[in-house]
């Protein structure tokens, strides 16, 4: 039998193999692995810890600053001190001015945009030497004594989901959006 | 042979490459030629000790030469009141090529380098998708993946430049939050595909496992675009430091938002605004507003060597050699300057430049023993190019310190000492 014969008899095998099924063509269909176990997001409910400014990710719970002063005092009082002034500049989380002579002072009161990231920063980093150590209702109690120290919300404002992301933050209009220029 | 025989590329001793090559031994090596190997002057040359005895045996993990220099990360000093909390940065005085080695790739944390076991770390897609998802770490492994070299900068590399004031600093340490590695992973839209992503889906909050959870917000376009999400950085699974066992890799944008031991990617109409995108890594300017979501870090170069903090020991030939990068695209061309921008000249490129990676140039330089300011400008084939420090202190003003990409000047004086200077 000759080569050429050889590749014909080849070629038809080939071409009746892939009618059957038995050889996957390479580069006529990708392979697809999928691997992710699906998971239902209420499994989720005590790892998702994004709490965005539409409330979504907030959990149940509400508090108070007058509440939020005894948490802060046990948990945030050493590094930023009586009255959110801080021991350093990074620590400093009450106070300060956008519109200052000299390079102003960026706090949570004069700089931060949203409420909400209040709340998600605490809940997920805070304290910084034991995070994720307050409950949910701590959080929101601890929220509210930082937002009071800056003179957003009174003593006895109840901070939850609803009242937390309704609050304008000072420099709320302060941030122009880059996403775009990439 | 005289001066007025080699033609000059640039004022102040840059020269042509064609030129230097004839020139043979010359200035800096000329004055040294004899007094090299250890041998005496205008003896014949002996076989070394090295090569009359076997040598060590292989090992199972290499190291350095002991006589190449202890090349250190230069790390900060630990602040109690921010456990975890601090960077190190590459010794770019001191390296060639375009790739870093991963023990001296730099670092940034925000709550320490979590110590995670993989097979207990897991990574979870959901939000708006139509099933969420939970990854092994094992399964990530059987993906398909790519390979690409891509540099990583912090936001706040060269930050302190901006701001003015004494800077005497090495390349290390004013500019050492630069590295560039070949990273293997998984397109993060063939995760995000198997997901199925509901079409009002416009951004991904990605977070890490550290003690701070970090999180950014990624915009949708990016995510299924060049994003991956990495599991081996040059070719050995990601160390701790850069995100072990899993992170997210954005090319071309500011360090942070590739963000490190990554667990979760949730699908979302807005940004998170979390802490790092907000109140961190954003840039106020002075009229007061501030600029959030800045990706790309723009067009940039520096010449590392020779550079702060070193000195010329005599005047003659030297190679001057440095890195540029671009998050907009691959660099097009690196100008040279050895009289604080008056004249330029082209470098050459070391190798072929890749989109999003370090660049090393290189052009031969003699310093004739004078002062001088040595400067590198870089253009990126879309065309950007490095602007001066003026530029970005009157776009910018200086309350913010994120996204400095100006040029770098470094002072010669006629003692060969260089340091940083403004010009």
């Amino acid at each position: 039998m000759s080569t050429s014969r050889n590749a014909v008899t080849f070629g038809r095998i080939l071409a009746l193999l892939l009618l059957a099924g038995w050889v996957a063509p390479v580069g006529s269909q990708e392979t697809r692995i999928q691997l992710g176990t699906p998971i239902s997001e209420d499994q989720l409910s005590g790892f998702d810890l994004i709490a965005a400014p539409d409330g979504s990710g907030m959990p149940p719970g509400a508090g108070t600053a007058r509440q939020g002063r005894e948490v802060y005092e046990l948990n945030c009082l050493r590094c930023h001190n009586v009255n959110g002034e801080g021991v350093s500049g990074n620590t400093v989380i009450a106070g300060g001015d956008m519109r200052s002579e000299e390079s102003p002072l960026r706090t949570v009161g004069s700089f931060w945009p949203h409420a909400s990231t209040l709340f998600d920063f605490i809940r997920r980093a805070m304290p910084a030497d034991m995070p994720k150590t307050l409950t949910d209702e701590e959080a929101y109690q601890v929220t509210a004594y930082v937002l009071f120290l800056n003179g957003i919300i009174g003593e006895d404002q109840s901070i939850n989901s609803e009242t937390l992301t309704a609050i304008a933050m000072p420099n709320g209009n302060g941030f122009v959006d880059q996403s775009h220029l990439h | 042979m005289t001066e007025t025989q080699w033609e000059k590329a640039a004022g102040n001793g840059l020269l042509n490459r064609r030129h230097l090559l004839q020139l043979g031994l010359t200035g800096l090596g000329a004055a040294g030629a004899n007094a090299v190997f250890g041998q005496e002057a205008g003896s014949a040359l002996q076989i070394p000790e090295w090569s009359r005895t076997p040598g060590e045996n292989a090992s199972a993990y290499g190291g350095a030469s002991r006589f190449a220099g202890n090349l250190q990360r230069m790390a900060g000093t630990p602040d109690p009141i921010y456990p975890g909390g601090g960077s190190s940065r590459s010794p770019l005085q001191f390296l060639q090529g375009t790739i870093t080695p991963n023990a001296l790739h730099f670092e940034r944390h925000h709550a320490g380098i979590p110590d995670i076991d993989p097979a207990g770390h897991m990574l979870v897609i959901n939000g708006l998708v139509r099933q969420p998802l939970v990854f092994s770490y094992e399964n990530l492994l059987k993906y398909r993946m790519v390979s690409r070299i891509y540099f990583l900068e912090c936001s706040g590399n060269s930050g302190a430049l901006l701001r003015g004031g004494n800077a005497d600093g090495t390349a290390q340490s004013l500019h050492g939050l630069l590295s560039c590695a070949e990273w293997t992973g998984i397109p993060l839209s063939t995760l995000l595909d198997e997901a199925s992503v509901l079409p009002e889906a416009r951004w991904v909050a990605a977070v890490g496992a550290d003690a701070a959870s970090m999180g950014r917000s990624v915009p949708i376009e990016k995510a299924l675009d060049d994003v991956l999400v990495a599991l081996y950085q040059n070719g050995e699974p990601i160390r701790p430091g850069q995100g072990y066992p899993v992170r997210l890799f954005c090319p071309g944008w500011e360090g942070n938002i590739s963000v490190k031991w990554l667990t979760q990617l949730k699908l979302m109409r807005e940004p998170a605004q979390f802490r790092d995108e907000t109140s961190k890594y954003t840039d106020t300017m002075p009229d007061r507003s501030s600029l959030q979501f800045t990706f790309p870090m723009g067009v940039k170069s520096l010449i590392t060597s020779p550079s702060g903090q070193m000195n010329l020991p005599r005047p003659g030939i030297y190679q001057v050699t440095g890195v540029a990068w671009s998050g907009h695209g691959a660099i097009q061309r690196v100008e040279v300057s050895a009289d604080g921008g008056n004249t330029w000249a082209e470098a050459e490129m070391q190798s072929e430049p890749g989109a999003k990676a370090l660049a090393r140039f290189t052009i031969p330089w003699e310093w004739s023993g004078g002062s001088a300011v040595l400067q590198s400008r870089a253009t990126d084939s879309a065309g950007n190019v490095q602007p001066v420090r003026d530029e970005v202190l009157a776009a910018r003003g200086t309350i913010s310190f994120y996204h400095n990409n100006c040029i770098q000047s470094w002072g010669v004086d006629d003692g060969g000492a260089i340091n940083n200077v403004y010009v």
